[in-house]
């Protein structure tokens, strides 16, 4: 179904099909890169602030949330094609849900911007749409049961590797990761070979949801 | 819904499942997506790998500030309830995942079917028109009316087993057919088989009275 990338307006030497996946530099090496490397440090920040409203409805955690991510949340509402105001009230609703809904989120299968993303581009088909969007049947951490805080760390690790990978790419084929998730591409524009390493991350949500099984049986 | 994954054999293509992670996907797509992931902790995993670029490219996105304040989100919070609580996992006994059951109102004796011919019936999903989605469901042993397909037809088995020349499906496979692929698919002997279909163009058959049939039925 899918076409190739040639239907996207995309230079022959810049593809964004790279079939044999470019090697990754790791996280430190990017630290010198464009505006990633300011982020570098801070998920785990941001994960024990999801903690802190979670476990104690921490008002600062969330002052810290709101002032990184409310700004990009409508940033990234407006180059997904909302008017300004629009923009504002959808970010204004995401940063509620992630109050609300603190206790859904699980530190060993996203980061908080992975999280915060979703629930942005959720909100994103609810106004632009006007569609219902069909989740998965969600799959959560029972009371008695917590992930390893070593897979936490794994998982966090890869989110800011992914960040560093996707700062080192051309800028043309950065463009087009971009457009794709901003709703600027159609489904069937899109090229799922991104070039980037995208298969260690799996590996370890996997891990975690083979033991959040093992937790719910 | 425990996971079926050990069993499944064919899954969501790189393309749908990034199109999913970046909600491009026409609505009755979304449907099918969501319901194999439901059973398909694979598809999960790697689904979770493609919202971990959409985080990254909101990290990159730049900023814009905000005209509202702490204290206005602060004020809605307030205003409204909070749900601090993780939901107990209820028990699921019927063949569909809840992501589908939303759109059935139901378990599978809440499905309105429709005859379309030779004991083959469906029932129509509300989704947006970009898309079509509809549950089939196939004695087992009868043959699906030949067809071609315009687009791209997402079929995932939810019960029994189909054939088509190349390949068996069962409970959690889907099927990814495209406008080359000209095929006659067998539903297995014994129990009928349920499906999940979605297109984004309408089918198209051979025979003159499933042309009719197309007509009336939406098929």
């Amino acid at each position: 179904m899918l076409n190739e990338i040639e239907t996207v307006e995309a230079p022959a030497q810049t593809p964004i099909i790279a079939k044999a996946a470019r090697p990754v530099p790791p996280a430190s090496a990017a630290k010198t890169k464009r505006s990633a490397s300011s982020n570098m440090s801070d998920e785990n920040r941001w994960v024990d602030c999801m903690a802190r409203i979670k476990t104690s409805q921490d008002r600062e955690a969330f002052a810290e949330l709101f002032a990184h991510f409310g700004p990009r949340v409508k940033a990234f509402l407006m180059k997904s094609g909302s008017n300004i105001s629009m923009a504002e009230e959808c970010a204004q609703d995401v940063m509620v849900t992630l109050w609300r809904k603190a206790h859904m989120f699980d530190p060993a299968r996203a980061s908080v911007s992975t999280w915060i993303f979703t629930i942005a581009r959720n909100r994103r088909i609810d106004l632009l749409r006007k569609e219902r969007r069909p989740e998965p049947d969600e799959l959560t951490w029972g009371p008695e049961a917590e992930p390893e805080p070593s897979e936490v760390i794994g998982l966090q690790q890869e989110s800011e590797q992914l960040v560093a990978a996707i700062a080192e790419l051309p800028e043309k084929q950065r463009e087009l990761i971009q457009k794709a998730y901003f709703g600027d591409l159609t489904h069937s524009e899109i090229a799922a070979e991104t070039g980037l390493p995208l298969g260690t991350i799996k590996s370890r949500i996997r891990v975690a949801l083979e033991r959040l099984r093992h937790a719910m049986k | 819904m425990t996971s079926d994954m050990s069993q499944i054999k064919h899954h969501l293509s790189d393309e749908l499942l990034m199109g999913y992670a970046a909600g491009t996907l026409p609505e009755a797509f979304n449907l099918v997506v969501a319901t194999h992931i439901s059973i398909c902790d694979e598809c999960r995993a790697r689904l979770g790998a493609y919202e971990a670029v959409g985080g990254a490219v909101l990290e990159d996105v730049g900023t814009t500030d905000m005209s509202s304040t702490l204290s206005d989100v602060f004020d809605i919070i307030d205003a409204g309830g909070t749900e601090f609580r993780a939901e107990p996992a209820a028990p699921k006994s019927d063949i569909f995942p809840d992501a589908l059951r939303d759109y059935i109102g139901g378990d599978l004796d809440s499905v309105k079917w429709r005859s379309v011919g030779m004991g083959v019936k469906q029932a129509i999903l509300p989704t947006s028109r970009s898309a079509s989605a509809r549950l089939l469901y196939i004695p087992g042993g009868a043959q699906m009316p030949d067809h071609g397909h315009r687009g791209t037809e997402l079929t995932l088995v939810l019960q029994g087993a189909f054939k088509d020349e190349d390949d068996r499906f069962a409970r959690g496979d889907i099927e990814i057919a495209t406008e080359a692929d000209h095929h006659t698919p067998v539903a297995e002997e014994g129990e009928p088989c349920i499906c999940l279909a979605a297109t984004d163009a309408p089918l198209k058959f051979d025979g003159m009275i499933a042309r009719i049939a197309q007509k009336f039925a939406r098929i």
